[in-house]
């Protein structure tokens, strides 16, 4: 039943959530902000694919890039104001931020779903033995760890990554000691960007089939692999994310088709458990003499 | 006037919820649901603000209680010589029986508190983040296993054939005693703590307020409006299906308290009526029927407005419309050595 080819699928879709946890994770880091609006930076990526598909792959996804990299940058503006106010108002704000997106694309493009064309021979496969394994997988996951390994190289060997972890450990601290918070704060949009255009070409490539929800989809579930590994430290919340879309995929294979259905309420109910035993994160570490934050 | 005071915070939300009651009940047979649905939402996000509002905790699971009251109540409803047809697969305890109006939003409150203490039990012990998502998953699972357990409810399909019982009389007496429910609970002593602990957490443990058991407290009794809400809403579409309740309705009514200020009884009224009103007459000019003179709204920009509105809100008054004050009349006086206050801490 568990054989190697789905082990490299959930290996792929686990790959891409950790993608879209590292967006979602770095602008957290700076500026405590859960952004529900990450999805929607996935979709205008992936509906700037079906605009721009025509005129060949490479164009499409300069052109996606951009957009995405616009976008979160209007995002970053749009959120300004709302610094400093509670957890719930930004979540809802950043969810309503969301919510506007996602109709502007459903009146711009319509609910039944736009064809998109891009890289479309990485579907085919490759013969490993007895198994057949696609392109585009192995792609994703190449694609990840070269990006997260470029991100690591960012936070810890230049300037501006020094400055970032800063702002993310005490961000008043960082900002009286004269870093240029603001600047952070985007830096930290954009490689969320780009992390999310990439998420949009590969996704795409997976199905080409664009609709209003199509980053909102994938955004949820890795937010709640965020949570579970701990939102805290971009590395858990990576890992978390990762965790999430593995074991989603390896339990679909895992259970027979009468529990398939119920398999939505396994992973909740494994979220819950883990939530339970380690509030601040499944693979933060344990911290001896931490204060009880209520 | 003290007295006055003291009951002002229930008195201004009753008076919005009866005007809307009374204005619903003069207008138009076809506008009387967009009224009567309004005053339900009400319900629903009064009920979320007792747990939210007054505890600071951000909880995305409060529709499972609405589903499960509305689901419920609805299923024993249906007249029962048609539920052999509608719904066969169902348990016989639920085939056999069938219960009125009355009782159904009894039972609706009832399984709805019961539903949220077993959630609540494990879960509040948790806050910020995780309690977000953990009250998410209960959301999923419950959403899961009513579209796929046909022994309980209708699954993918529609649950209809429900009398369509809630008028708008019985919407606004409904809303009115949500909302007096809420009043009461702030008012009491738990309600007070939890308040407190929403300020200033570490200070309110420090001072000896146990937050887990009064947070379960909230919890279940707006758990148990929730599915009283869930109840009322069921009999007034008539039917349903499990992703009417689901995460649509979850943000909306999250929107609806946020906006209209999530730390006051008051402000989660004005943000469910203003929302709802808002997007029924959006829904009217969309369709052509003129509700905005002689504007015709595309189709679909109904979406987009009330996400732009929802958005401007927010950005330009984070905390709600009311700015999560009750309705006062010394309020002004208060203000100012408040507001003193608050520029000495920070």
């Amino acid at each position: 039943m568990l054989d190697a080819q789905s082990l490299v699928d959930a290996v792929a879709l686990g790959s891409l959530y950790a993608l879209v946890a590292v967006g979602v994770a770095l602008v957290f880091g700076v500026l405590r902000i859960v952004n529900f609006a990450h999805g929607e930076l996935i979709t205008a990526g992936a509906y700037a694919l079906v605009l721009t598909d025509e005129y060949g792959s490479l164009v499409a996804i300069v052109v996606c890039l951009a957009v995405v990299i616009a976008l979160a940058l209007l995002l970053d503006r749009a959120l300004r104001p709302l610094r400093g106010y509670g957890a719930a108002t930004i979540l809802v704000a950043t969810f309503a931020v969301s919510f506007l997106l996602q109709s502007i694309a459903l009146l711009a493009f319509g609910g039944q779903g736009n064809n998109v064309s891009v890289l479309p021979e990485l579907n085919r496969a490759v013969h490993v033995g007895d198994v057949d394994i696609r392109w585009v997988s192995i792609v994703s996951i190449v694609l990840t760890l070269f990006l997260l390994a470029g991100t690591g190289l960012v936070l810890n060997r230049t300037s501006i990554g020094l400055q970032m972890r800063a702002a993310a450990t005490d961000f008043r601290a960082a900002r009286i000691l004269g870093i240029r918070t603001n600047l952070v704060i985007a830096l930290a949009f954009v490689i969320g960007a780009v992390m999310a255009a990439c998420v949009s070409v590969l996704l795409a490539v997976q199905a080409p089939f664009v609709y209003p929800t199509f980053g909102a989809n994938i955004l949820i579930p890795a937010l709640i692999g965020v949570v579970v590994g701990g939102i805290d430290r971009l590395r858990t919340a990576t890992l978390g994310a990762f965790a999430i879309g593995f074991s989603t995929s390896l339990l679909g294979e895992l259970l027979n088709s009468a529990h398939r259905v119920y398999l939505d309420s396994y992973v909740f109910l494994l979220v819950i458990v883990v939530l339970l035993v380690r509030p601040e994160g499944l693979f933060s570490p344990f911290r001896a003499g931490t204060v009880e934050r209520v | 006037m003290r007295h006055l005071n003291a009951a002002l915070p229930f008195l201004g939300p009753a008076a919005l919820l009866v005007a809307v009651g009374l204005i619903g009940s003069q207008t138009s047979f076809s506008l009387q649901v967009d009224f009567a649905q309004a005053l339900v939402y009400a319900a629903i996000v009064i009920a979320l603000y007792v747990f939210v509002g007054n505890s600071g905790v951000i909880s995305f699971g409060h529709i499972s209680f609405v589903a499960v009251g509305a689901f419920l109540t609805g299923v024993l409803t249906v007249p029962k010589e048609s539920k052999e047809f509608v719904l066969p697969g169902l348990f016989p305890v639920l085939q056999n029986h069938t219960i009125s109006n009355w009782q159904a939003l009894a039972l609706g409150a009832a399984v709805g508190g019961l539903y949220a203490l077993l959630v609540g039990i494990p879960l509040m012990r948790l806050s910020g983040l995780a309690a977000g998502i953990a009250t998410f998953a209960v959301l999923g699972i419950t959403h899961n296993v009513f579209s796929n357990w046909e022994r309980i409810g209708p699954g993918v399909q529609t649950l209809s054939l429900v009398p369509a019982t809630t008028s708008m009389a019985k919407a606004t007496i409904g809303a009115l005693v949500v909302a007096l429910v809420a009043y009461a609970y702030q008012r009491t002593r738990s309600g007070r703590l939890l308040r407190s602990s929403r300020e200033d957490p570490l200070a309110a443990q420090a001072s000896g307020m146990h937050i887990y058991s009064h947070r379960l407290l909230a919890f279940t009794l707006s758990g148990a409006l929730a599915g009283f809400a869930g109840a009322l809403l069921v009999h007034l579409y008539g039917s349903l299906t499990v992703g009417q309740v689901y995460l649509e309705l979850t943000f909306l009514t999250l929107a609806m308290l946020v906006i209209g200020g999530a730390s006051s009884l008051l402000g989660a009224t004005v943000g469910a009526l203003f929302v709802s009103m808002l997007d029924s007459l959006l829904n009217r000019a969309e369709n052509g029927t003129g509700a905005l003179g002689a504007v015709d709204l595309p189709h679909g920009s109904r979406l987009v407005i009330l996400g732009a509105l929802m958005t401007l809100v927010l950005l330009l008054r984070p905390s709600g419309i009311t700015g999560g004050h009750e309705l006062s009349v010394t309020r002004f006086r208060l203000a100012r050595p408040s507001r003193l206050l608050t520029r000495f801490r920070t």
